[in-house]
């Protein structure tokens, strides 16, 4: 050892433990995370046992937590202040790192955390504004005295938690990524509704719509993008009175074609992220009270979406999920009422180009004048980089998306695109939540959603005064028929937003005749509603076949209830079949193809585990969709165009068999329907095969599909729950796709005293090592529920309370 | 064996107040004070060290029936098996300590010659 020098080895100490301290790469500092003192091993947990909690955080009055077998705390305080405070205290301590993520996903500062490859999906949630529209919902809350309690009491909650932790006691993924939690406000509260509102009201295709117009004209357009479907059962059910005067709608303005829009990548609307609502009343349910149920879809991740909770203060008790990050109780009961809701999906989001005077971009071209266009200087930061500004211009429609993206951008024709977006109203949705909250009649109902301004949902609701209730609600703009179909133009004020459709005037129903009530995110109503929301809803399946069974039942409970929210049947399926397969020229298909003819032939139209009808209707309908549309349609990157809707294709297929869009203009023979319709099922097993193997087994449905609820970190497939055998698809009333599916299922029996069921695909922890990170979701893929406790006061005794915490 | 406990015992207490590289303090210091040879030096703080990382790691381990353990493996190994993480752990705590350890006793015997 004599060569071993004492500064070469302290060097090398030195060395190694700088090495073991500091992140490679994606791969995080070794030292501190594997140490049993700091790192992971700290974050593992047990299940708590029975024992009292006393926990001093700034309370003004001590604060009763119950926890029962599910982890969900039920929470008892004796002032508002401190129900919100422990409402925020108890929701960081189980989801810190997820309701923080969030937050800084939806202020564009995820680079900060992850680097450079962030920088993109920053800039554009920079450019759409997300930052801007929270300021603006931030500074409605705080302007209202209740709200303003809510959200600074609840912050007060988080930083309570916060300022508790020591780094061995950070969340895993803040060690993972190696960063810490910063201090909880009141505009990260406004930013999570944000992110909902991005989530739910921003998808648009006005853009390709514009193309499309282009290309075909406007009579091909309206023919294969009409504004009302074949096959439609609205929301508000047809034949319900209108009683309100409605006030003047803008006049049609001149909608002329525009040329040479700017490429704009927009995400389109995810038709699999919808819901379903529904509510029995009286005369149809076994208990003679309604029966309430609910089953919001998203896409599934974890931490989970939800976190379920009891609060109850002097002023309240309200039972159900709250979004972790927000304030309040988003979908459940108190002892009078229960409410729930699916997206509306109405057209909230419109472009506008914009004419600028020069390339300076000072000033804009607005109604025969020059206006200003003010700047906001948007600064991007990078982790290991220099920060990046970003100059985002407003107009008074809004802010120019899609700055750095370039493509197609020419220097001397200065122009962009203004986005005009719901989510930059000043509206004050917690205010809505806070009346629902505590609502016990019809009245504080609509009084709660008179606040509610975006994402726009539609509110289900049931009382134990026997009343049930649907409205289509939130801020919609007044708008002429089918503005904001296509790219509107920016120095025309008759395209812009002339107002909004007062809230007394939003669809809604009472106590209709059929005895229930239902949504499932299709048309908000028939045509006679006398203003315009939106030309396209989520296609109507779902919705058609929930008021189909609905109609059927008789003496409901909340287990029938469960079970149509398990209801597999794949409508489409079943309206399409009777009609495609005879089409076929069976003679003409090879291999496994003949096999698939008759396993169609042969299926039930249920979409469960084991049917390999359901995976083969799927990817036939895939197929035969861009055979029929794909030649025409598919411009290439340099004209983005969509295809029309399946309801529109189905109609052409039914009613116009000879239509020329069967032919493949790509081809010199003219192919006709059952040509094309033989081809794609060809297509279809032949994709199938070589995906799956040989026809057999194997391409059933259920691992076909292979549902995974997902990690929020990308590729952190350890934390992930991978491969779930479960039914359902989209369309379906189960409606549990790849990624997306039944986020919260709940069922409430109005009652005198409540009896409420859920479930969710997850747990109460958003900690990957605790027993509570995902012990529902087994629940969850059986369909099955778990009874809600709801706990009239903090003494009741019940034998599913394991332990107890005291906020001081 | 004294050593050895000596240094598990000093480590973990310096460990429940400071960052994890207390543990090339602890040892460097120790051998510092009291050391024979450079590979005495090196193992008695290399075990110390990682006897405490193993036994409070394998003590988590079990008391919580493995599950973070279990995902912790998946994300690194690709595997349920524990087995990875516990060979891991204390092999990075002792390497550092042991490094750390010989570090302090060739200083010593250097301040020794000097």
């Amino acid at each position: 050892m004599r060569y071993l020098t004492p500064t070469f080895v302290v060097a090398l100490t030195v060395a190694l433990v700088v090495a073991l301290g500091r992140p490679w790469g994606s791969v995080p500092a070794l030292g501190p995370l594997l140490s049993p003192f700091t790192g992971f091993w700290q974050n593992a947990e047990t299940s708590s046992s029975a024992e009292i909690d006393m926990v001093t955080a700034g309370a003004q009055q001590p604060i009763t937590v119950l926890f029962d077998d599910l982890a969900i705390p039920h929470v008892f305080a004796q002032n508002d202040h401190d129900l919100y405070f422990a409402q925020g205290y108890l929701t960081a301590r189980d989801r810190l790192w997820q309701m923080e993520f969030q937050t800084y996903a939806a202020a564009g500062r995820l680079a900060e955390l992850v680097g450079e490859r962030a920088v993109n999906l920053d800039r554009f949630n920079r450019e759409i504004g997300m930052v801007y529209g929270a300021e603006q919902a931030e500074k409605a809350m705080l302007s209202d005295p209740d709200t303003k309690l809510i959200v600074e009491a609840y912050s007060a909650g988080v930083n309570a938690w916060i300022s508790s932790l020591s780094p061995a006691q950070y969340p895993i993924e803040y060690k993972l990524l190696g960063y810490k939690p910063e201090p909880w406000s009141s505009l990260k509260c406004a930013l999570l509704l944000k992110a909902m509102t991005s989530t739910l009201a921003s998808g648009a295709d006005d853009l390709q719509m514009s193309n499309v117009r282009k290309v075909f004209g406007a009579a091909v357009t309206n023919d294969l993008f009409p504004d009302y479907p074949t096959r439609e059962d609205p929301i508000i059910p047809p034949g319900t009175t209108w009683d309100f005067t409605p006030v003047k709608t803008p006049a049609s303005a001149d909608s002329v074609p525009m040329g040479n829009p700017l490429a704009l990548n927009w995400p389109e609307d995810n038709p699999a992220i919808g819901s379903n609502n529904w509510a029995v009343g009286p005369q149809k349910s076994a208990t003679g009270y309604p029966i309430l149920a609910n089953d919001p879809h998203l896409t599934l991740s974890l931490p989970s979406i939800w976190y379920q909770m009891q609060l109850a203060s002097p002023t309240m008790n309200t039972c159900g999920v709250t979004l972790p990050g927000s304030p309040g109780m988003i979908i459940g009961f108190n002892k009078d009422v229960a409410w729930g809701v699916t997206n509306v999906g109405a057209d909230v989001l419109d472009f506008y180009k914009i004419k600028f005077k020069d390339a300076t971009r000072q000033e804009y071209w607005h109604g025969g004048q020059w206006k200003t266009v003010r700047r906001r200087i948007e600064v991007i930061k990078i982790k290991g980089q220099p920060d990046l500004p970003d100059t985002v211009l407003y107009t008074h429609h809004g802010p120019i998306v899609n700055q750095s993206g370039v493509k197609g951008f020419r220097a001397n024709i200065p122009s962009g695109y203004a986005a005009r977006w719901i989510a930059h109203e000043p509206t004050n949705e917690m205010k809505a939540y806070h009346i629902l909250n505590r609502a016990k009649t019809y009245d504080d109902y609509v009084r709660a959603l008179a606040y509610y301004g975006a994402p726009a949902q539609n509110f289900v609701f049931a009382n134990v005064a026997k009343d049930i209730a649907m409205s289509p609600n939130g801020k919609f703009p007044l708008k002429w028929k089918d503005q904001g179909k296509f790219l509107l133009d920016g120095t025309n004020p008759a395209h812009d937003w002339q107002g909004f459709i007062p809230p007394a005037q939003n669809p809604r129903v009472k106590n209709p005749p059929r005895g229930f009530v239902s949504s499932a995110n299709q048309f908000s109503t028939d045509p006679t509603y006398p203003y315009y929301l939106n030309w396209q809803f989520a296609p109507a399946e779902r919705g058609i076949r929930i008021n189909q069974r609905l109609t059927a039942m008789q003496h409901v409970t909340a287990d029938s209830l469960r079970q149509l929210q398990n209801d597999l049947m794949n409508l489409q399926a079943k309206w399409a079949l009777p009609t495609f397969l005879p089409l076929i020229k069976a003679n003409l298909l090879k291999a496994d193809a003949a096999k698939a003819l008759a396993t169609l032939k042969a299926w039930n139209y249920q979409n469960d585990t084991s049917a390999i009808g359901a995976t083969l209707y799927t990817e036939w309908v895939r197929q035969l969709t861009d055979g029929i549309w794909k030649d025409e349609f598919d411009r290439g990157d340099s004209l983005l165009t969509r295809l029309p809707r399946f309801d529109r294709t189905l109609r052409l297929i039914e009613r116009e068999p000879t239509a020329h869009w069967f032919d493949n203009v790509k081809t010199p023979a003219l192919e006709t329907l059952p040509d094309v319709m033989t081809s794609s099922l060809q297509a279809a097993t032949d994709t199938l095969t070589k995906k799956l193997g040989p026809f057999g087994p194997a391409w059933a449905w259920g691992k076909h599909k292979a549902t995974s609820v997902r990690h929020l970190i990308p590729g952190m497939d350890a934390f992930s729950a991978l491969d779930i055998q479960i039914g359902g698809g989209n369309g379906i009333v189960n409606a549990t796709t790849e990624r997306t599916g039944p986020s919260w299922r709940m069922v409430v029996e109005l009652g005198p005293t409540p009896k409420a069921y859920g479930v969710y695909p997850g747990g109460q922890s958003g900690n990957p090592g605790s027993p509570y990170y995902m012990n529902q979701l087994e629940t969850w893929r059986k369909g099955k529920l778990n009874e809600l406790l709801f706990l009239p006061t903090a003494d009741t005794k019940s034998a599913r309370i394991r332990n107890k915490m005291i906020i001081n | 064996m004294l050593p050895i406990l000596l240094i598990a015992v000093l480590s973990l207490l310096a460990q429940l107040v400071l960052p994890w590289w207390s543990i090339a303090l602890v040892t460097f210091a120790f051998c510092l004070v009291r050391s024979e040879s450079g590979k005495q030096a090196f193992w008695h703080s290399f075990l110390g060290v990682a006897l405490v990382w193993l036994g409070y790691a394998l003590l988590i381990h079990i008391r919580t029936d493995g599950l973070m353990t279990a995902r912790m493996a998946q994300l690194f190994f690709k595997t349920a098996s524990p087995i990875g993480l516990l060979i891991v752990t204390p092999l990075i705590a002792g390497l550092t300590a042991g490094l750390s350890g010989l570090a302090g006793y060739l200083t010593r015997t250097r301040l020794a010659l000097g």
